[in-house]
């Protein structure tokens, strides 16, 4: 339910300090694995998670992504199973917000309405479509706000005030900045852009501000976490994983580790903007 | 006429054809589809558009392309007198021209200075790369690398006219591929960039747009036939990739209830095998690369590769507006294979001293399917959609013929 991502969110306000949002995909590299590191994560620091579904054809992803979708829909991966995930998660963590990201087709063909159940029962807050701008949000958008989960929507540097507000109209649990114009896991946009482009954003929503892409240090965590409410993190993580495989794209006993290890790293850029921002 | 029961009302304001179509994209392309849906619905009724698109067609492209009876091969089948629209006589060997054209001038309008597309068979490949020639545009060109391995000829001619061609290694390497790649260039670089879509399918408004570029195919037709046979034909046949050929040329005639309309698919080894391209036939809803349409899936809502001789048909999808004609009934879709089409091919080579690309080659397949059981008067008309001569080393390929 999208409470966890409020309750998050205040509590990082009360400890005067931005958050860190994760990427992986689920099935990357195998289906063990990536729950592992997922169930890893918010002890190493993620504040709050978003888990990748893949697809066949991620026209807003970049090489690195790409190649972790195909390795996890070789592992067998299934929105089936990604829920499956979610509720194994739950068993032992009821406050990190978990939050589904992908493209909209495997859900039209799960079924929106069957989909929405489960994924609520299995403890799922929000969900990130890339393919679905505004100008569809009956597909899936509105459908979710009902049954409760939030909607989380990417806005670039391309969306224009005006277009700003149609875009804000139906989100709900935060809002996604995308500092470029881009593919994921190109490279970052400067601070002071970042910061400019934050601004502009709060004139137009409550809705806390997480801004992504470009972002593969602790400094650049740290750096974006001083200007937004949340810095997200994913192609980074995602290559950490990729450098930890065998020659045949196997999980190695370092493979967890590897990402859970950027991830306190991460974390502690993060973590900084708070004693910096104490009175 | 845009009435309420007419089959050209399409699309409505937010790109729909009943369920399918749409604009199923990244926000950071919103603004842009919103921007180039405003440019076109202002081109579109500028008179000094037209007559500059006129004037390049005429001109450049060498429009109008003859409507010419198939005079032997009607004999052959001894049954329907078959028409072929010569749109591979077009500068460049194919019907893509027509759309590339409308496209660049829009493009021109709108201040952009870089064009990107994708390509299958390399036909709006090396069409795109003309017309940047002809307005010295930068053109970048995303092509599958199986698809440049079997299109040789093509890749060749693009580099010529001056483009750059990017190999994509992505997924199955075909046009899918090329398109996801060709978005994600346009993500990137939106500012300068213009993406010219070679086909009907995209987000809105590419599949109207393109669809409206071509209906210029139906649109010489209908006054052609009458021309030569003083009435409109009875039957309509085009082979359908994407789908643009096809919609040119049925477009004009959608409401026109007494001709039956024709859309012949690729059947690979056969819709059995699984290897195929035919998402009408074999495939169920879904969206890929902007639109709601029938796609080839698996039960998950992943995407599955198509299979074709043809690398113009090769694509797990097909334009929104075809998915919504098949759905009202208004126009059939039938499966032709690999072996079909290469027969077809031969053929018409032999009895019409036209060889044709391996495209149409599936639609003149199906047309000697129905044409023996035809009456004499029956009058079919075929789009001839692009020449062969890029296809001759697949085609001795599959015959085993050294050259």
């Amino acid at each position: 339910m999208s409470w966890r991502i409020e309750r998050r969110f205040a509590a990082l306000r009360n400890e005067g300090r931005s958050g860190l949002v994760t990427f992986t995909m689920m099935g990357d590299p195998d289906i063990e694995t990536s729950f592992e590191i997922l169930r890893g994560l918010p002890a190493a620091g993620a504040d709050i998670i978003e888990i990748g579904s893949p697809f066949t054809d991620p026209m807003a992803d970049g090489p690195v992504i790409q190649v972790a979708g195909q390795r996890a829909l070789k592992a067998g991966i299934t929105l089936d199973k990604t829920i499956g995930l979610v509720r194994r998660f739950r068993e032992q963590d009821g406050e990190t917000p978990l939050i589904l990201m992908g493209y909209y087709n495997p859900i039209y063909i799960y079924g929106v309405e069957r989909f929405l159940r489960d994924a609520l029962d299995a403890g799922l807050d929000g969900l990130i479509i890339v393919d679905l701008p505004p100008e569809e949000d009956g597909e899936l958008c509105l459908p979710a706000l009902e049954a409760g989960l939030a909607f989380i929507r990417l806005a670039a540097p391309t969306t224009d005030d005006a277009r700003l507000e149609r875009v804000l109209a139906n989100s709900s649990g935060f809002v996604y900045y995308i500092s470029i114009t881009g593919i994921t896991g190109a490279a970052g946009a400067s601070t002071r852009s970042i910061a400019a482009a934050v601004e502009r954003i709060r004139r137009h929503t409550e809705l806390p501000i997480a801004v992504g892409f470009g972002i593969k240090t602790a400094e650049q965590a740290a750096e974006v976490a001083r200007a937004a409410d949340a810095a997200v993190v994913g192609s980074a993580i995602i290559s950490a994983i990729e450098k930890s495989l065998n020659g045949n794209g196997a999980a190695t006993p370092h493979t967890v580790d590897a990402a859970l290890s950027l991830v306190r790293a991460l974390s502690g850029g993060v973590r900084q903007t708070a004693t910096e921002a104490a009175p | 006429m845009n009435t309420a029961n007419s089959y050209r009302a399409g699309p409505d304001a937010d790109g729909h054809f009943g369920d399918f179509g749409g604009r199923f994209v990244a926000e950071t392309l919103m603004p842009l589809i919103l921007d180039l849906e405003a440019a076109y619905g202002a081109a579109k009724v500028d008179a000094a558009y037209a007559e500059e698109m006129d004037y390049w067609l005429k001109h450049y492209v060498g429009r109008p392309s003859p409507l010419y009876y198939a005079r032997r091969l009607s004999a052959h089948w001894g049954g329907a007198k078959v028409y072929f629209k010569r749109d591979e006589l077009n500068h460049t060997g194919a019907h893509k021209i027509n759309n590339c054209i409308g496209q660049i001038l829009l493009a021109r309008r709108m201040g952009k200075t870089r064009i990107i597309a994708e390509t299958g068979a390399g036909q709006h490949g090396v069409a795109t790369a003309t017309v940047c020639a002809l307005f010295d545009l930068p053109c970048t060109v995303y092509m599958g690398e199986v698809d440049i391995e079997r299109q040789k000829p093509n890749v060749f001619r693009m580099k010529l006219l001056g483009a750059e061609v990017v190999p994509v290694t992505s997924g199955a390497k075909t046009l899918k591929d090329a398109m996801n790649e060709a978005l994600r260039d346009w993500v990137t670089n939106v500012e300068s960039t213009y993406y010219l879509i070679g086909t009907v399918a995209g987000p809105h408004p590419y599949p109207e747009m393109v669809r409206d570029f071509q209906s210029i195919i139906g649109e010489e037709v209908r006054r052609q036939i009458i021309e030569a046979e003083g009435r409109l034909p009875d039957t309509l046949v085009a082979c359908v990739g994407g789908g643009s050929n096809a919609i040119g040329l049925f477009y004009p005639f959608l409401d026109d209830q007494e001709i039956s309309m024709i859309g012949v698919e690729a059947a690979g080894h056969g819709i059995e095998s699984g290897r195929h391209a035919a998402s009408l036939s074999a495939g169920s809803p879904g969206i890929l690369h902007g639109n709601r349409t029938y796609l080839l899936q698996d039960e998950h809502g992943q995407i599955n590769e198509a299979h074709s001789i043809s690398a113009g048909l090769d694509y797990p999808g097909i334009g929104p507006e075809h998915s919504w004609l098949k759905d009202m009934g208004r126009v059939d879709y039938e499966p032709v294979t690999d072996d079909e089409a290469l027969e077809a091919f031969q053929l018409c080579s032999r009895l019409e001293g036209i060889i044709p690309a391996l495209e149409p080659a599936h639609a003149l397949a199906h047309v000697g399917k129905i044409a023996p059981t035809l009456a004499a008067d029956h009058l079919i008309v075929m789009n001839m959609c692009g020449r062969g001569d890029k296809d001759i080393f697949t085609v001795a390929e599959a015959l085993e013929i050294g050259i």
